[in-house]
């Protein structure tokens, strides 16, 4: 029992939660031809909370016939408070050595947290940042019909070519900004 | 995704960075699970889903450039704040507000799309 306890504490090593997440595809399509993907809720929630006299027709469709979706949406926030909270990880995250010295080269504090303390929390450098950064993730995922799960996971398990050109450009994407728009984001703002 | 740190912006960053195999292999093994499990549904062809149906693999809409500037733009937006939608509402769910703002931000990006999506290349 109490290795059981331990277990669900630790963080898992990649080759348990790669496969978990991995079966999520055949797995949903199973069950009724779900496709496997998370960000077509942020569409659903547009289009619930869009009152009819905005003419956007992006959102005019019947966002009830999706509502699975938001229950999966539901349940990653269910999840994130059971994983995240109810069965947290007491020790500090296991990065790599060279990870550590390079988030230390940008002063930024390492806790057992997911995101850095000042961008977590209810900071002015938190609301901008990750407000500024979401837009970009709303925008860009609905441009490309996808993120990371609906086109790196589902669409590459489907071998779909729309979804590795999505990947290319996320990458892409993200190593522009990791490389040289983060590492200065701590500078300038302290 | 909390499990797998996958929702972790540290994580994150250290795969950006190559530091580590971490994301990459959750990546790469989920793939590879999620294609193996497609190929098996596919073989047992006659096994339907819980409704009855047919099993069909739902395919993308056609594109290019949507797909690219996109992937491009949501890239740019991951590579800062560490996190795609799925970890942001993981990490709603732990209680961040910096996730939130995220969240906000992501529904009036979403927003944005659907009010200039015409004006776009696809």
């Amino acid at each position: 029992m109490n290795t059981a306890i331990a277990w669900l504490h630790a963080p898992w090593p990649w080759y348990v939660s790669g496969p978990l997440i991995g079966l999520m595809v055949p797995l949903m399509l199973w069950i009724g031809n779900r496709s496997f993907g998370i960000s077509n809720n942020l569409r659903h929630m547009c289009a619930m909370t869009q009152p009819k006299s905005v003419g956007v027709d992006f959102f005019h469709y019947n966002w009830r016939e999706h509502y699975w979706s938001l229950v999966f949406a539901a349940g990653a926030v269910l999840g994130g408070f059971l994983a995240g909270i109810v069965f947290a990880n007491p020790d500090p995250i296991a990065l790599s050595v060279a990870a550590l010295t390079m988030f230390s080269y940008w002063d930024v504090p390492i806790g057992s947290g997911y995101l850095p303390p000042v961008l977590f929390d209810f900071t002015w450098l938190s609301v901008i940042v990750m407000f500024a950064g979401g837009v970009l993730v709303g925008f860009g995922t609905r441009y490309a019909a996808g993120c990371t799960s609906g086109h790196a996971i589902t669409g590459l398990a489907t071998l779909q070519l729309q979804s590795l050109l999505a990947v290319v450009g996320i990458f892409a994407g993200g190593l522009l900004a990791a490389h040289f728009i983060t590492p200065h984001l701590f500078s300038l703002f302290w | 995704m909390i499990k797998s740190e996958a929702a972790s912006w540290y994580r994150i960053m250290e795969m950006f960075y190559f530091q580590s195999f971490h994301m990459f292999g959750i990546m790469v093994s989920a793939i590879i699970t999620g294609f193996v499990g497609v190929l098996l549904l596919k073989r047992f062809g006659r096994l339907l889903t819980l409704d009855g149906d047919a099993i069909v693999i739902p395919q993308k809409a056609p594109g290019r450039y949507n797909y690219i500037f996109g992937g491009l733009i949501f890239g740019l937006g991951w590579g800062v704040i560490g996190l795609c939608p799925g970890p942001i509402f993981a990490l709603v769910g732990m209680g961040s507000i910096g996730a939130l703002a995220a969240l906000a931000g992501a529904l009036h990006g979403t927003w944005l799309y659907g009010l200039v999506k015409n004006r776009l290349p696809h």
